[in-house]
């Protein structure tokens, strides 16, 4: 397995990264951008160093996931000004969000319309769990939720 | 132009307050079922190979059931441990899909990682009669599919199988009384002869699981 080394540029507070994480590999991924911001600001390098943020933090996940019974397990990991909330479904996947310290009822509020998302797009018997989310609806069903919680 | 069917993403789910959570006839399932267990018989060449078959039918239907269930109860927590989720399993997985617990949970007693679940009469093998030469199949493989995915979808990875069990004498007439009690709603063996086997579900946990669960004691 190969990481980029990131340059440390200034994480930006503006930008949002939504992953859900199945048991090998993300199965679904969005960026979002807080109103105002720019969405072509993203350097390469930053979200680059964004990805290795939240993926390094599926270890933290891993460990808190059996000291609680709840799905949504807060924040797990703090890196520079940067925050990696979870939320775990009853199957162990995984929703991760990196933000810039968000109020947490919001972001609760975020994950559990995007858990009823879920729920209802795995009772489709052609969607095979823990595998790569392509439904267009649910892209654009999740990136509403964004707007309407985290901006 | 006929109207559109609704998004799979706008229906609703279920849960608390929702009108009846939809069932299905048992005749009609067991005609299903049994087309299922005849198109698998035709392409196989052994027994087991028969049974992986209709495990693997089931284990994706656990899964599913899995995420159905948490999210209806609406509580927002997953089980992190083993007695739990086998709990879990044999009452509210059980209730959703059969309408009733499952009949018993054990623990064996000479291997610590092996549990039983009992059913004295899953539908899977309600309508099936096994010929001889087939000796020791049990259709309900498809349940052990649907526990095993269950299970290992909540992350306690375990080897579901399902065995006839002939039923012993006390059992016999225990299950086989009540009969008499239907009375517009026809109890649905009215016209079967009893059951002889009750069908147990061994799941045997990875080691791995149980130390994990060892540890949270703590």
């Amino acid at each position: 397995k190969t990481f980029f080394i990131p340059l440390f540029t200034m994480a930006s507070s503006q930008l949002l990264l939504f992953v859900i994480v199945g048991k090998n590999e993300p199965l679904y991924e969005a960026e979002f951008h807080k109103l105002g911001g720019t969405s072509s600001g993203t350097s390469d390098s930053v979200t680059r160093q964004n990805y290795f943020v939240l993926h390094s933090a599926l270890d933290l996940v891993d460990k808190a996931s059996w000291t609680t019974n709840n799905m949504y397990l807060r924040v797990v990991d703090k890196i520079n000004h940067q925050q990696v909330s979870t939320f775990l479904t009853a199957g162990n996947i995984k929703f991760m969000l990196l933000h810039g310290g968000k109020n947490e009822d919001s972001i609760k509020n975020f994950f559990n319309e995007v858990y009823e998302l879920y729920v209802k797009l795995s009772m489709n018997p052609f969607y095979k769990y823990d595998t790569p989310i392509t439904s267009k609806f649910f892209d654009t069903r999740v990136r509403a939720v964004a707007r309407r919680y985290l901006s | 132009m006929s109207r559109s069917t609704p998004n799979i993403l706008d229906r609703p789910l279920g849960g608390r307050g929702a009108r009846s959570e939809g069932s299905v006839s048992t005749s009609a399932f067991a005609y299903l079922y049994s087309e299922l267990v005849q198109y698998h018989q035709s392409r196989v060449a052994s027994i087991s190979e028969l049974e992986r078959r209709l495990e693997s039918s089931g284990y994706g239907v656990g899964l599913k059931v899995l995420e159905l269930l948490a999210y209806r109860a609406r509580e927002y927590k997953r089980e992190t441990r083993l007695m739990n989720i086998l709990q879990f399993v044999s009452s509210a997985v059980w209730k959703s899909l059969f309408g009733k617990a499952a009949d018993s949970l054990e623990r064996s007693i000479d291997h610590a990682d092996e549990f039983m679940i009992v059913d004295y009469e899953p539908i899977t093998s309600m309508y099936v009669s096994v010929p001889s030469d087939l000796g020791q199949l049990s259709v309900d493989a498809y349940l052990s599919g649907i526990i095993a995915g269950v299970l290992d979808g909540a992350g306690f990875t375990a080897r579901v199988t399902a065995h006839s069990v002939t039923l012993e004498e006390h059992e016999v007439s225990a299950n086989n009384a009540p009969n008499a009690n239907s009375s517009g709603s026809g109890s649905v063996n009215n016209n079967l002869p009893p059951r002889k086997d009750k069908a147990v579900f061994l799941v045997k946990f990875a080691p791995e699981i149980l130390e994990r669960d060892a540890t949270l004691d703590r």
